[in-house]
């Protein structure tokens, strides 16, 4: 996401950063740029104008012209209305209520609520240690039910077949059984309602009156485009929502449906959605994320995915491996791949990195996760011994590796060619000081991953 | 078509534009300024900045040249202007073979099983065999959804369960197809997004099987695509075309505030047709598209 807007923007930035003096004719110029780039972005004409507006007050002004360095100030401060037209910093979910706290979640068709749903049940499971119930409302689209029971059950999270047909109804009964087997969380997930449908509205507004939720999500698709103000701001006007849950933030869009749904409903944009898993759900920060789009990186949110997903164990035992003077072996390097792919893969690894905006593109054709699925089949297609002692591995032993992986032996010697620079890189390493050392330096200044 | 039913679906996007066009050609001279305000009009409804800014320049031009001041004059230039552009894509296939096999993809949560279904309930009532393939093995209850409108509708259907290959499905489905020998298969596959390599290599697996089973098919391949999706729409479709080849494109849910003004960038930069228009959550909420009925519904004066 946000890659195209981030780049656009960056090279926008590229422009007035070295400037000395700025003139009221390079800021005019610069923020048709910006404004361009927004819009292509499909951030909402209205919020544009109000951003641009706010820029251009202040840059206009003493801020920039009484610098030193305009460039830079101008920087920072698009940097902030960034910063602020997303809402400042993360906000979390507040759960705090005599539980059973209830969570009401809204949306358009197709936005992806039953998903989001059950990825919030994992992560309130995870990260708060809650017991959560979840139970859909929609009974109209064919299956809903069914959909949310499933992905439930999959997640190992409590579900509540409704015996009710109609969803005010049903939203009775879930309250009335997260009370009496005291659950700490509801979620109810509704059917999706486009926001002119005066019926439908009426019913989900009969909804929050009877369940009194202390968060209401609006589920907002980060595709949409101009139209976000209007379902947006019709959904507050009706529910007084709390916060917002972006889904589909792992395809291309650039996301600008973020800045108009916080701007028009004044409510913090909460969580991404990342993909289809069921993991793939992250805290969203807005700070964070307007440096990423200037180019400045997330390392913050790099260093968390790489602490949270993991394996810590199996990490640490390749560590201690590495540092006792042992040899890297295939074994482990097959397991730090798997290790990257539950992390979503190098691709959302290297969007987060500082600059690598105007690279993830290129990068994408490159260093595509296929090719990682390649490497483990190939790794999979050797024997223990070869594994650990890769030195075997001669003509013979490479043509039957490449037949047993649907490779070419081209792709093994480049497998193995590449893990003996790896091996000669851990050396360093720990010649170095090891793994402690390197993150040490990736707070600081961020240099290039190991791979 | 059902002019009146989409005319009044479109009525929300209709007020706004004219709205806004009336509120610039009411006055009495045209200035440079009202031109960028009807870029911002368009703008609006999804059309997008380099879009809007070629058919304003157009019109900018062409008003100079024929010296045109009155509304209604320039209302007939922006709609010509546009459906020039959504003609140029020329019209959707015919259904020219038995079994007439129809393949529905798109990123997830457009509105591709309801469409089927929709679709599948048009062709029935044109009196044709239809049958229905449940080809999307990955979401939660998929198949349950395509089934239940299956039973409702009263058409066969063809599935396995969630995790199956959907390749299988698919050739299953079109095996049973050329056996029993029905008219069209309508087969649903996976919501996936176009930025996923594997996933897209999957549904150029499935067209390769179709093909096995039976050459030519599958005849049509449509892209579903939700209105209320802004630019992305356009790299939607180029992933999609690069990895298929799309025939035919469906808008859904045009029902709402979205204006849909998205199919004006794409006819700029495809030429694939939109066989379809998606207005609403029941089975006969389809119609077909027709660019001059779309474009007079959005821009019509009160």
């Amino acid at each position: 996401m946000f890659e195209q807007l981030s780049e656009r923007l960056q090279h926008t930035v590229k422009r007035v950063r070295g400037r000395a003096r700025i003139t009221e004719q390079n800021v005019k110029e610069t923020l048709r740029e910006v404004r361009i780039a927004l819009l292509e972005a499909d951030v909402a004409l209205p919020v544009v104008k109000d951003f641009i507006k706010q820029i251009q007050q202040r840059a206009v002004g003493q801020e920039v012209m009484g610098s030193l360095t305009p460039g830079q100030v101008v920087i920072k401060i698009v940097n902030e209305e960034l910063v602020s037209v997303m809402g400042g910093t993360s906000s979390g979910i507040d759960l705090k209520t005599r539980p059973p706290a209830v969570v009401l979640v809204a949306g358009l068709q197709g936005a992806g609520k039953t998903t989001t749903v059950v990825k919030l049940a994992n992560w309130l499971k995870i990260n708060s240690k809650k017991r959560v119930l979840v139970a859909s409302a929609d009974v109209y689209r064919p299956a809903a039910i069914q959909q949310l029971e499933k992905l439930a059950m999959d997640a190992g999270i409590d579900v509540l077949t409704p015996g009710a047909s109609a969803a005010l109804d049903i939203a009775q009964a879930a309250l009335t059984h997260a009370r009496s087997s005291g659950f700490d969380v509801l979620i109810l997930d509704t059917a999706g309602r486009l926001h002119v449908d005066e019926s439908m509205m009426q019913e989900i507004q009969d909804i929050s009156r009877v369940l009194d939720p202390v968060e209401t999500l609006f589920v907002a698709d980060s595709m949409t485009g101009q139209d976000a103000v209007n379902s947006a701001s019709a959904f507050n006007d009706a529910l007084k929502l709390t916060g917002v849950i972006l889904t589909k933030t792992d395809g291309d869009a650039r996301g600008g449906a973020a800045l108009s749904v916080r701007h028009v409903t004044g409510q913090p944009i909460k969580f991404l959605g990342t993909g289809e898993h069921l993991e793939a759900f992250e805290v969203f920060h807005p700070d964070r994320l307007a440096s990423r789009i200037l180019g400045m990186g997330d390392v913050l949110s790099l260093v968390e995915q790489v602490e949270q997903k993991v394996d810590k164990a199996k990490a640490e035992k390749i560590a201690r491996k590495i540092s006792s003077g042992k040899r890297f072996d295939l074994e482990d390097f097959r397991e730090q791949i798997r290790q990257m792919e539950q992390m979503g893969g190098i691709g959302s690894l290297i969007e987060k990195l500082p600059g690598a905006a105007g690279l993830s593109g290129q990068l994408a054709g490159q260093v595509d996760d296929d090719q990682f699925k390649r490497v483990v089949a190939i790794i999979n297609s050797m024997t223990p011994h070869e594994r650990r002692m890769p030195a075997v591995i001669k003509a013979s032993r490479k043509r039957r590796i490449a037949t047993g992986s649907g490779t070419q032996v081209q792709e093994v010697n480049r497998l193995l060619k590449q893990f003996t620079q790896m091996q000669k890189m851990m050396k360093k390493m720990r010649n170095k000081g090891g793994m402690n050392r390197l993150l040490a330096g990736m707070k600081g200044r961020a240099p290039g991953m190991p791979f | 078509m059902g002019a009146s039913k989409l005319h009044k679906r479109l009525s929300k996007s209709r007020l706004s534009l004219s709205r806004g066009l009336s509120q610039l050609f009411g006055a009495t001279k045209l200035e440079d300024s009202d031109f960028d305000d009807l870029e911002d009009i368009l703008i609006s409804a999804d059309v997008g900045v380099s879009v809007s800014e070629h058919i304003v320049e157009r019109l900018r031009v062409s008003a100079k040249s024929h010296r045109i001041s009155d509304v209604a004059a320039l209302n007939e230039m922006i709609r010509e202007a546009m459906v020039s552009t959504l003609e140029q894509t020329g019209a959707p296939p015919e259904l020219s073979c038995r079994p007439y096999v129809l393949l529905v993809v798109g990123v997830n949560g457009v509105g591709k099983t309801t469409s089927a279904a929709k679709i599948a309930n048009r062709f029935k009532q044109e009196g044709k065999s239809v049958m229905l393939a449940a080809a999307d093995t990955f979401r939660a209850a998929a198949l349950e959804q395509l089934q239940t409108w299956a039973r409702r509708l009263d058409i066969p259907i063809v599935a396995q369960h969630q995790g199956a290959d959907a390749a299988a499905v698919a050739h299953d489905a079109l095996s049973s197809a050329l056996s029993k020998n029905v008219d069209i298969l309508i087969i649903d596959t996976a919501g996936r997004q176009h930025t996923h390599s594997d996933l897209m290599e999957q549904l150029r697996k499935i067209k390769r099987v179709l093909n096995k089973v039976h050459e030519g098919a599958p005849h049509e391949i449509m892209q579903v695509l939700d209105a209320t999706t802004g630019q992305n729409a356009l790299s939607q479709l180029r992933h999609f075309n690069d990895a298929v080849s799309v025939d035919t494109l469906c808008l859904t849910k045009l029902d709402g505030t979205a204006k849909g003004g998205i199919v004006l960038a794409i006819s700029n930069e495809f030429q694939i047709p939109i066989r379809y228009v998606g207005t609403g959550e029941g089975f006969d909420d389809l119609q077909p598209f027709e660019a001059r009925s779309f474009v007079d519904a959005l821009v019509q004066e009160q």
